[in-house]
This record gives C-alpha cells, structure tokens and sequence, in this order.
C-alpha cells in the first residue's frame, strides 16, 4: 500500500493532523486562546478521520461492504454515544467522564494491537518488533481500560471513593505482572523461533496476558484514595497516548505514533504538575493508602480540643453585609451540592451593597485541578474574580469575612505549622489570616485527608452547619433582610 | 533492523520530546481542560481502528473491529465536545468589574 499516489495524500493529511494537534495543545497552555487550540486540534481529528476513510474507498485494494458498514456502524454509534454523554454531562460529574472516554481510547488501542496480532500469528509477518509492540499496546491499553474505569467509578461514587486493601492483594500485584511478564517473554521468544509455539498456543499465552493486564488495572487503582484520582486519571490519561503510539508500531502508522507519543509525553508532564499542586508524589499516590486515617490519632491530640462556635445565617448575613472585603473560598463540598449558582447570588447581592467579593481557588479546588474555576465560570462567575492561591493569599489578612464553603484540608493551618500532620507542607489557602471566619459545612466530618482543622476550634471562626446550598440560599435571604 | 521500523522509532522519540515541551506553564486553571483535550487527542487510535476494521474477515475480528472503531470514536467525539464546553466558559468577559450581562436572571 506505501507508494500510491493515494496513500502519499493521506500521509500528508495524517501529517497536518498531527500538527494540529501540536499547535492546538501548545494553544491550550493559555486561557486567551485555549478554546481556539482545542478547535484546531478537533479540526486536525477530522481531517485525519476523512482522510483515512477517503483512502480506505479509493484504494486499488478496495474495502469489504461488511467491513464500511462495520466502520460507519462503529463511527455512529460510539460518536454519537460520546456526544450524548458530553453534551448532556453535568459539569460537576465532568471528571468522571474524561476518565470514561479514557477508558474507551485505551481498550481501542489494545483491540487495534490485538486483532493485528490475530492476523499476523502463525505467518511470517510475526516478528519479534510486531510481538513487543503488541504486547506492549495490549497491556498498557488494558490496564488503562480498567483502571480509569475503576478511577471513574470511584469519582461516580459506584466505587468506594477511600483506599480498598485486601490481604494478599500486593501478591496479586506481583503475581499478575509475573504473568504479563513472563508471557511477554515467552510470545517474543516464540517469535525469535527460540521457543515452537503453535498459533493455539500463542493465542492462549496472549490470552493470559490480557486477562493479567485487565486485573492489574483494578488492583493498581483500588488501594489508591479518592482525593488523589485526579492525578491517576491524568497518569491513566498519558498511558492511553503510549498504548496509542505502541497501536502505531503494530500497524505502521505515523500518526498513531505522533500523537500518542505527544499524549504520551504531555500527560506525563500534566501528572506532575497536578502532583505538584496537591503535593504529592507520584510514587506515593501509587503506593496508596493515603487517607486511611492511620495517622488520625496524633492529630486529633494536637488540634481536637478546642470548642467549636456555632453561628446562624442571620449572624453571617450582618457580617458579610457590612464587610468591605470578602473572600469565598470555595470547595469540593460546594461543587458536590450544585451550589455554584448560589454562590454567584449571594456574591452579587453582596456586591450591589457595594462589599468587594473575591474567590480564592486552591489549585485542586473541587475534584481536579483548575475544575473550581470551570464550575464557577458555568454560575457566570466573572472570570477577573477568581483569585488562584499565590494572589490571593496576602489578600487575606485585610479581608473582614473569610466564606468557606464545603472546603475543608486546603484551609488547614496544620499544613503550615504541625510537621505531625499527614499533610505537613501541602499550599494551603491562609483563612485563618482573615478578621473573621465563617465555616459552611454539612457538618463536623473530615475531609479526604481524614484529620481534625485546629481553623474550626480558632474563636474567630464561626460554623454555619447546612448543606452548601440550602447554606447559601439562607444567607441570600437573610442578607436581603439586612 | 526493518528501516521503515527505525524511522517509526526517530519519529516516536522525537514526538516524545515534543510532548515534553509543548506543554510548560500552564496556569493550574487549565489543568482538567488541558488533561481533556490531551484525552481527546489520543483518540486518533479511532484511525488505527479503521484500518484494522477493513481488514477484518472473520466474525470475531468484525467484533473486535466494531468495538474499536466505536470505542476510539467515543473517545474523539466525547472528549474534543466536552473539553469546548469546559472552554467555552472561559469566554472573555470585560476586564474588572462589569457583572455579567446575562448575570440579570434570577438563580435557580
């Protein structure tokens, strides 16, 4: 098929695509132009999507009707699948929806390595390159599929968002990846013609693989904490590029292996920028655990004993009526009750008395890094208010009324001052700087890090117990009785 | 080794690099839509699959190849639409105080 005249114009299409998907990523490091970026990458897609179909119809070697109507039949009901889903996702459930779309993209990467490799088995074209890419694509791609699945499931709350052990399940880990392993030595090996396998056989060691890869997926992604799923969805998200890239080998395509590899690389780099915003290391998000409670007893000693005020809106609302400076600090527990609508109320009502309305956005604000800021600008939040951390925290020592709204670790002074604190070092948001505090929360639960915040027992603080909502549509109210 | 191999290999690490550097500082107000759109990107997969459908000739790889292409498409279509709806409220309001001017109707 390279040599055709046909072929050469699809190269040089999947060529323009893979370039646009390199300026629209590099577009999207910056707000001024992010849309425009992804845009031209959407466009990029669909050249290379025509392209290929184009020359699958217009090949001398011609295509099957089975096999276009297998493509348009495939094309329609996942396109449109995809589409329903995006458009009719709300966008506090959006994470857990990347994650499913990661999961889709990683299980075709492993089907594409998979059906090459039926075809190729027992012929010649079964080489020990073909044999290492397609073991490599259908292992990274299965582990992707499940894990973001679980990762997804975990977000929906289908999964048990905490850590889940089980004895034994480190010997299953290495048992699973002794399979893979093992398996993937003995397919290279029988390829080599070191080993004689049959076809049979082959089929039966691939088969083993994918079953170990699939298993590995879950297991790799279970033990580790709801909180820190962001940046396994975003890990997951940079394997799917590599499983793309290794499909690529499989059936010799340049694009594949651009992109994949760009996804590959970029999403590596995004893993450890989120890390670094909540951090973490990578290495300890993988091992798990965290949040377990473990360390919960040394903490509750050292903050727990101080007596907790409790406030009512009324209160809040002559507060924050005859502030000059607010600051809202907006949390996981906000984006969890739809409250971004009422959050945007109460700061206009706020600002047509003439009060200054900031929000303060801790980097992994909500479910992910950045999600904050997509849930508020969805309210019609003016983007100009939206202070990151690194601005707004010298803001808070003049602000009259700290608002903290179903935030909870990221306002722990515990961070900055108890080196005994799990999250000892994490960049917190500095409320406890602010003149007053008012805490709205559902109650006196813990966050995701599982301890006690010394910020509720300060007697500047006040706690409003409500759910983040119905919080804030009382404060709307009462501040209209003001 | 294969020479067509080795150039697929100059090529692979050369995107690598790209990647790498493509993204840099990225404001953490972009990291889900950056994170998504990336998501998007390696839907190209949907390519792959289409190839490997029109070869297809036997029941269970008409399976595998309906599985893929509309798993990949999934992923392309899904991901590049909601990755715009997350930028499209980015949308550039008037710089400082200017409220919103759809900001008029009462909340929910």
């Amino acid at each position: 098929m390279p040599g055709d005249t046909i072929y050469t114009l699809v190269f040089f299409c999947w060529l323009a695509g893979a370039a646009a998907f390199v300026v629209g990523l590099h577009r999207m490091n910056s707000p001024a132009t992010a849309r425009d970026g992804n845009r031209l990458s959407a466009a990029g897609m669909a050249l290379a999507v025509v392209a290929t179909f184009a020359y699958l119809v217009t090949r001398p070697a011609g295509i099957g009707t089975t096999a276009l109507v297998i493509i348009g039949a495939g094309i329609v009901v996942g396109g449109g699948a995809g589409l329903w889903l995006a458009r009719t996702v709300k966008m506090t459930a959006m994470p857990q929806l990347v994650s499913l779309f990661n999961a889709v993209g990683g299980g075709a990467a492993a089907l594409v390595a998979i059906e090459d490799f039926l075809r190729v088995v027992g012929t010649s074209a079964e080489t020990i390159s073909t044999s290492i890419f397609v073991v490599l694509g259908v292992v990274i791609g299965c582990v992707t599929f499940t894990g973001s699945l679980v990762a997804s499931g975990k977000l929906q709350g289908l999964v048990p968002g905490r850590p889940i052990t089980f004895r034994g399940s480190r010997l299953l880990t290495i048992g699973l990846a002794i399979v893979a392993l093992g398996g993937t030595a003995l397919l290279v090996a029988g390829a080599a013609g070191a080993v004689a396998l049959t076809p049979l056989e082959t089929l039966l060691v691939l088969t083993a693989i994918i079953a170990a890869a699939l298993i590995f997926g879950v297991t790799m992604v279970l033990p580790i904490g709801g909180a820190d799923m962001p940046v396994v969805i975003s890990l997951l998200n940079s394997f799917t590029g590599t499983a793309a890239a290794m499909a690529g080998f499989v059936i010799n395509n340049p694009v594949l292996i651009i992109a994949g590899a760009l996804v590959g690389a970029a999403g590596a780099i995004l893993t450890t920028l989120m890390a670094d915003a909540m951090n973490r290391s990578i290495g300890n998000i993988l091992v798990g655990g965290f949040g377990t409670g473990d360390s919960g007893p040394a903490a509750a000693g050292a903050g727990g004993g101080g007596t907790v005020r409790e406030i009512s809106p009324d209160d809040v609302a002559v507060q924050l009526a005859y502030a000059q400076h607010v600051i809202v600090v907006p949390g996981y527990g906000l984006a969890v009750a739809q409250a971004q609508h009422s959050v945007r109320e109460l700061a206009e009502l706020l600002e047509s008395r003439g009060v200054d309305v900031k929000y303060a956005i801790h980097p992994v604000a909500g479910r992910m890094p950045g999600h904050m800021n997509v849930l508020l600008a969805e309210a019609n939040v003016p983007y100009p208010q939206l202070k990151e951390m690194e601005e707004i925290n010298p803001e808070f020592g003049r602000a009259d009324v700290a608002l903290v709204v179903g935030a909870n670790d990221v306002t722990n002074p515990a961070a900055r001052s108890d080196a005994s604190s799990p999250i000892y070092g994490m960049p917190i948001l500095d409320v406890d700087q602010a003149k007053s505090i008012v805490v709205l929360k559902r109650s006196m639960g813990k966050g995701y890090a599982g301890i006690d915040n010394p910020l509720y027992a300060d007697p500047k603080t006040g706690m409003l117990f409500a759910d983040a909502k119905e919080g804030l549509e009382q404060l709307v109210a009462a501040v209209k009785q003001v | 080794m294969d020479p067509a191999l080795l150039a697929a290999l100059a090529i692979f690490a050369l995107a690598i690099l790209l990647g790498f550097e493509v993204i840099s500082k990225v404001p953490a107000t972009l990291h889900t839509p950056l994170m998504s759109g990336a998501n998007s990107i390696h839907g190209i997969v949907l390519v792959g699959a289409m190839l490997i459908a029109a070869g297809a000739h036997e029941p269970l790889g008409y399976v595998l190849a309906f599985v893929a292409v509309a798993f990949g498409a999934a992923n392309v279509v899904g991901g590049y639409v909601v990755t715009d709806r997350m930028l499209q409220m980015f949308r550039r309001r008037e710089p400082g105080r200017t409220p919103p001017a759809d900001g008029a109707k009462p909340g929910t």
